[in-house]
């Protein structure tokens, strides 16, 4: 029954292929071994984190615009989810806070509130997808990012990136296309109400093409820059992706 | 190729299902954020990557993988020709009932020529479908944003983590039956998924093949 009988003799070529493809064939037993060691493991990770990084930021066009919707598709404010990485909720002095913008900017300082909401300011319903896997559609209004960096001169064509930091000591950091994209807002409404201390007061950011994570609130200063420093946002620090994008 | 593909898969499923339902523990629901209405919780040991971020760095990491070695053994099957060995075809649809009357109510086992029976075929088949139908959700839960209206066409993006999860039972159901399959078979079935000389094939004792 045995067909090997049948095979003609093995010359020394099939012989030295033969072992080429042995060799092949530990390849996936070698590679859950090498899974299995935390050095190769994490490097991996690391690596395929910078592959996913680096696919969404070549699916993003900045002139898409993310799905708008209706006004009664809303997710009612209520059930909007807060999700504060601590329900840490800062005691802000709205009286006098005031907006740090430092970096490669023209104009450098600080930027009160009623100068922010003097640009124009579109509404938009849009989706806010969480990365944990839940999505609410949400109604915001404030002023696009893109005029704010330009009132404060920031050169699209010299910085790439943008931090923010937060009064609830959360921080984040962008890259300077998706912060100016058409729907990449400052926020000091929802809903058409004033933003509640939940939802960061006095001012936020909402970015329908990023995940959740990358919409920061509580935001008390901003920074222009070539050049990321080693902090590169709360949860990013701890291993979700910097880019975010979606 | 079949070969290399085949346990680079495995690897990468394994890895993609204990990930996944990682991910899925950070929001176990198909429902509203408020009020949440848990579906179904999976106990830590069929998890994999500690907490979401770690988990997905897996999923995401292997997605890649999983995705080539998909894309490498379609393609690889349509230039060999080989897809014929393993695609069910339209005329071998009534071969699938003989076929399962013989697996489930252990009635006669029909006469087998070819080296993988319709209903094997069939499960094969539906394991390609599979892998194409959690790739393409996969990338718009990776991009909802971007595809936004494919999303919506389909449903909304909690539809799509529904079918992306069902995409992952079927999977899972293909495995018990494929392991008892190979249990069954016995060690020189094995042995040629690992070395890719097969001995003793049954379907060429039906056919007329020199012996």
């Amino acid at each position: 029954m045995n067909d090997y009988s049948q095979r003609p003799p093995l010359t020394a070529r099939d012989l030295k292929r033969i072992n080429r493809r042995q060799l092949l064939k530990l390849t996936p037993v070698l590679a859950v071994g090498a899974l299995t060691l935390p050095p190769f493991s994490e490097w991996l990770l690391k690596t395929g984190l910078g592959w996913t990084d680096r696919a969404a930021e070549a699916f993003f066009n900045p002139r898409r615009l993310a799905q708008t919707f209706s006004n009664h598709q809303l997710t009612p404010f209520e059930q909007f989810p807060i999700n504060s990485y601590s329900d840490y909720n800062p005691e802000t002095d709205l009286a006098n806070w005031t907006l740090t913008v430092e970096g490669l900017v023209a104009q450098p300082g600080q930027y009160t509130l009623e100068q922010i909401r003097a640009l124009p300011m579109p509404s938009q319903n849009v989706k806010h997808i969480c990365i944990e896997g839940w999505d609410v559609i949400g109604n915001f209004g404030g002023a696009r990012f893109s005029d704010f960096l330009q009132l404060v001169g920031a050169d699209p064509a010299a910085a790439r990136f943008v931090e923010v930091s937060c009064l609830d000591d959360y921080y984040s950091s962008y890259d300077m296309e998706s912060c100016r994209h058409p729907q990449t807002l400052i926020c000091w409404e929802m809903y058409g109400q004033p933003l509640t201390a939940e939802h960061g007061a006095p001012l936020r950011l909402h970015m329908p093409v990023k995940l959740g994570y990358k919409s920061a609130k509580y935001i008390y200063s901003i920074r222009v820059s070539n050049v990321l420093g080693k902090e590169k946002g709360f949860w990013e620090d701890q291993g979700y992706s910097w880019y975010g994008g979606i | 190729m079949v070969r290399f593909t085949h346990w680079l898969n495995a690897i990468s499923l394994v890895v993609m299902t204990m990930s996944g339902l990682q991910i899925y523990m950070a929001f176990p629901s198909f429902g509203a954020k408020i009020p949440q209405e848990d579906f179904l919780h999976f106990p830590e040991a069929m998890r994999l990557g500690g907490w979401l971020g770690g988990a997905l760095q897996w999923h995401l990491t292997f997605a890649w993988l999983f995705t080539l070695t998909g894309v490498t053994y379609v393609l690889y099957l349509i230039v060999s020709g080989k897809w014929r060995k393993v695609i069910v075809q339209p005329r071998e649809f009534r071969g699938i009932w003989p076929m399962a009357r013989h697996y489930f109510l252990f009635k006669p086992k029909p006469e087998q020529l070819e080296p993988y029976n319709p209903l094997q075929k069939l499960a094969y088949t539906s394991t390609i479908v599979f892998g194409v139908v959690a790739v393409i959700t996969g990338i718009l839960l990776f991009q909802p944003a971007q595809f936004a209206l494919l999303v919506k066409l389909l449903g909304g993006f909690g539809m799509i983590r529904v079918y992306h999860f069902a995409a992952m039972i079927g999977f899972l159901s293909f495995i018990p039956g494929h392991l008892l399959m190979v249990v069954l078979h016995g060690w020189n079935n094995f042995y040629s998924m690992l070395t890719g000389w097969k001995r003793d094939p049954d379907y060429l004792a039906n056919s007329s093949a020199p012996q």
